[in-house]
């Protein structure tokens, strides 16, 4: 079967570093130029979105571009999908177009996996109802890495609704790949207990100020009501108890720096002095965000 | 009319009788068993080497008809319960209309007496269109056949509406079996809320969703004199609510499914709709639970709850799916591979987890009186062989559904012939 990339959980880590260590190719120079290849001249690739998404998609496309591939993309809104057609006709179809890959996002968690079991072509999950979202983590990998030279060692404390969250999750997943000290916080209700034992380094704390202690890096998590179906905390609550202000970034260490995968949400998860403060690494992220899914598409293509 | 099978080893768990001997069908009726019976002008089956028993019962199944026959009908479902060693199956009443009348009630009935190629019983419903609002007509539909009263997969959450249908059921002396859920706490959730649930992103049921109903229940039980019958048992709090109730002298009981003691969350493929059922696949905790259950008695039957899905709809992302898997023709196997050949228990008390013990829970009586060799009794029996291996291919299924967990699984023993009021239904092929 193709090797597309599914998740983290289930990545090597030789891999992840591989992927890692190819995507410092592919930022930006000092001068503010960027690497445009051939290299994937004359591959197509399908990047089919069931979910809304400005970021991840566009992020994507350009990379897609970067490197010399073609790109479809097809949203949701304007797909058959809304006409009744199931998730396999829709894939088989895009299929027999002979894609050379396709990049998925849909809303239902192992949707991806549950389709490379039935198509040969390979697909990169851009993320997965509240399962994975692989190249964010590895996005953020690339951002920690680039300010801290190595990830052993580390403590990161991911702060949120960790219960929805497939950012959480891949990124979980990746640190714990590489003996990271990884502390979770956040309402009991968007932090099951049973996150304490899906990856070993990982343990939970509910005080906020507890979790970030010596923190070398913070990942904040934005709540996700369209995905919370009860009663939850009020956002004034969840702000009091939950969001990350400055003050609180004097118990972290020195050069903490605060990571969010975005869309953020100013005065609820996080106060605007510290997304918009010199440890906030969130347009960072975009930009290493094209540099990763390159090197993902070249893997893919180029296998 | 008359049918004498031959020197098979006799299994009736109900009168102790197990010993190599001749049974005897006539007009549909256990005429006799014993050693070298000599008749004349039967026909004759051999079932040298085989295990004779009585005509297996499963008491939970789904049908599908009327309402979704591209799913299963009566006769499909009939035909798979034959494959399975089952002659007699009852059917829940979540159809389209649901069983929750009379004429629902004479529909099945009739239909399965012109289709089905093993015994029939309809279950109806506890409430109008299994809605937990009004009670469903539930004398008329006991008079009309119905068996028990369940509202399967809609359990009533209405406590004091499940108290009047207790009540009830216990004047026209059927059983109330429940699907228990508190819907509030299972939620959207598409599995087993633990590690799995979480590490996959999907949404939990809480063993407690199960734990809370039967606790209620219970209490209900006790309250209305009702006979109560937990379906599809599959948390350890849950068993060991039922023992204590059984320890109380309640007419409390409980069946458990093949599934639920052969696999547990740990054992399920990632998204793989096959496993997706309700309740979930549990805690490895939760299935020994279950199978000291069935050891020790406080689960009086196995059950198969086989919930045929056409495979379009089995075909979708996992949370979309629905729930249910088919399970009629792989209970036996399971059951011998869980329990008989691990040791945990006897052949001849696997035979009463599916014979005497179902015929007990539904309580048949007079004309009707099943589960045993006894004479007089119906003219049932199933024929198996405890050892043969043999491979499940679910394409082969007779169910119109395909949506089974255990495709490619090898076997140890299983169902040979199957025989319904003196006439073979299905033989094994090659048998």
């Amino acid at each position: 079967m193709a090797t597309g990339l599914l998740g983290i959980e289930n990545f090597p880590r030789p891999d992840i570093e591989q992927l890692l260590e190819r995507a410092r190719n592919f930022q930006p120079k000092e001068s503010g130029s960027y690497p445009r290849l051939t290299s994937c001249a004359g591959k197509m690739i399908v990047n089919l979105f069931f979910e809304n998404s400005t970021r991840t998609r566009s992020s994507f496309e350009i990379a897609a571009r970067r490197l010399g591939a073609e790109m479809l993309s097809i949203t949701a809104s304007g797909s058959s999908v809304t006409k009744g057609e199931s998730l396999v006709d829709t894939l088989n179809t895009l299929v027999a177009m002979r894609p050379q890959a396709i990049v998925m996002r849909h809303g239902a968690s192992g949707a991806p996996h549950f389709l490379a079991r039935h198509l040969t072509t390979p697909i990169v999950n851009a993320g997965d109802g509240t399962h994975e979202h692989p190249t964010q983590a590895l996005l953020d990998a690339r951002t920690i890495l680039d300010n801290k030279g190595a990830l052993e060692g580390l403590r990161v404390a991911i702060i949120g609704d960790i219960a929805h969250s497939r950012v959480a999750r891949s990124n979980i997943f990746l640190l714990s790949k590489f003996g990271v000290d990884i502390v979770l916080c956040g309402p009991p209700s968007l932090v099951p207990r049973e996150l304490a034992r899906i990856a070993p380094g990982v343990r939970l704390e509910h005080d906020i100020r507890k979790a970030i202690l010596g923190a070398d890096v913070i990942m904040m998590l934005r709540v996700q009501l369209e995905r919370i179906h009860e009663p939850t905390m009020d956002a004034s609550e969840y702000f009091q108890f939950y969001g990350l202000r400055l003050e609180h970034l004097s118990l972290a260490k020195p050069d903490v720096i605060v990571l969010h995968p975005g869309p953020i949400n100013r005065g609820r998860e996080i106060s605007s002095e510290v997304a918009d403060s010199q440890r906030s690494m969130i347009l960072n992220q975009v930009e290493n965000g094209i540099a990763v899914r390159m090197a993902v598409l070249e893997r893919v293509l180029l296998q | 009319m008359r049918l004498v099978i031959r020197n098979g080893r006799v299994i009736c768990p109900s009168s102790g009788f197990d010993n190599v001997a001749d049974v005897l069908i006539e007009d549909g009726v256990i005429a006799a068993v014993g050693q070298n019976l000599s008749i004349s002008g039967a026909e004759t089956l051999d079932a040298t080497g085989l295990v004779v028993a009585p005509g297996f019962i499963d008491i939970h199944v789904h049908l599908r008809e009327p309402g979704f026959e591209h799913a299963e009908t009566i006769e499909s479902g009939s035909r798979a319960a034959a494959a399975g060693g089952f002659t007699t199956i009852c059917c829940m009443p979540n159809t389209m209309p649901v069983n929750d009348s009379a004429t629902v009630t004479s529909y099945i009935i009739e239909r399965a007496r012109r289709h089905a190629i093993v015994n029939v019983f309809p279950i109806g419903a506890i409430t109008k269109g299994s809605k937990g609002e009004e009670l469903a007509a539930i004398s008329s539909m006991a008079a009309a056949g119905a068996v028990a009263i369940s509202d399967d997969g809609r359990p009533v959450m209405n406590s004091r509406v499940m108290r009047r249908a207790m009540e009830t059921a216990s004047e026209v002396e059927i059983p109330v079996i429940d699907h228990c859920e508190d819907l509030h706490l299972s939620g959207d959730g598409d599995m087993h809320e633990g590690l799995d649930s979480v590490r996959l992103g999907l949404s939990g049921i809480p063993s407690a969703a199960e734990d809370v109903m039967v606790a209620r229940d219970i209490l209900l039980a006790e309250l209305t004199g009702a006979r109560y019958h937990v379906a599809h048992i599959s948390t350890r709090h849950a068993v060991s609510m039922v023992a204590f109730a059984k320890q109380r002298g309640l007419p409390v009981t409980a069946e458990a499914t093949p599934h639920h003691i052969a696999l547990h969350t740990g054992l399920m493929p990632a998204y793989d709709s096959n496993y997706k059922m309700k309740p979930p696949l549990r805690s490895d905790l939760d299935l020994d639970a279950v199978v000291n259950g069935l050891v020790n008695g406080a689960i009086d039957c196995i059950a198969t709850d086989h919930a045929p899905h056409a495979g379009d709809d089995k075909m979708q992302e996992f949370e979309k799916c629905p729930f249910g898997i088919i399970g009629l023709e792989t209970a036996l196997g399971t059951a011998l591979e869980v329990l008989v050949h691990t040791g945990k228990l006897s052949l001849t008390r696997l035979i009463a987890l599916f014979t005497s013990e179902p015929a007990r829970v539904i309580g048949w009586k007079g004309e009707q009186a099943r589960g045993a060799l006894r004479l007089g009794f119906v003219g049932d029996a199933t024929l198996l062989d405890p050892q043969r291996a043999w491979v499940y291919d679910v394409n082969k299924s007779l169910s119109k559904s395909k949506n089974s967990p255990f495709h490619q699984h090898t076997f140890q023993g299983g169902p040979v012939a199957t025989i319904v009021g003196g006439q073979v239904v299905w033989r094994r092929d090659g048998f």
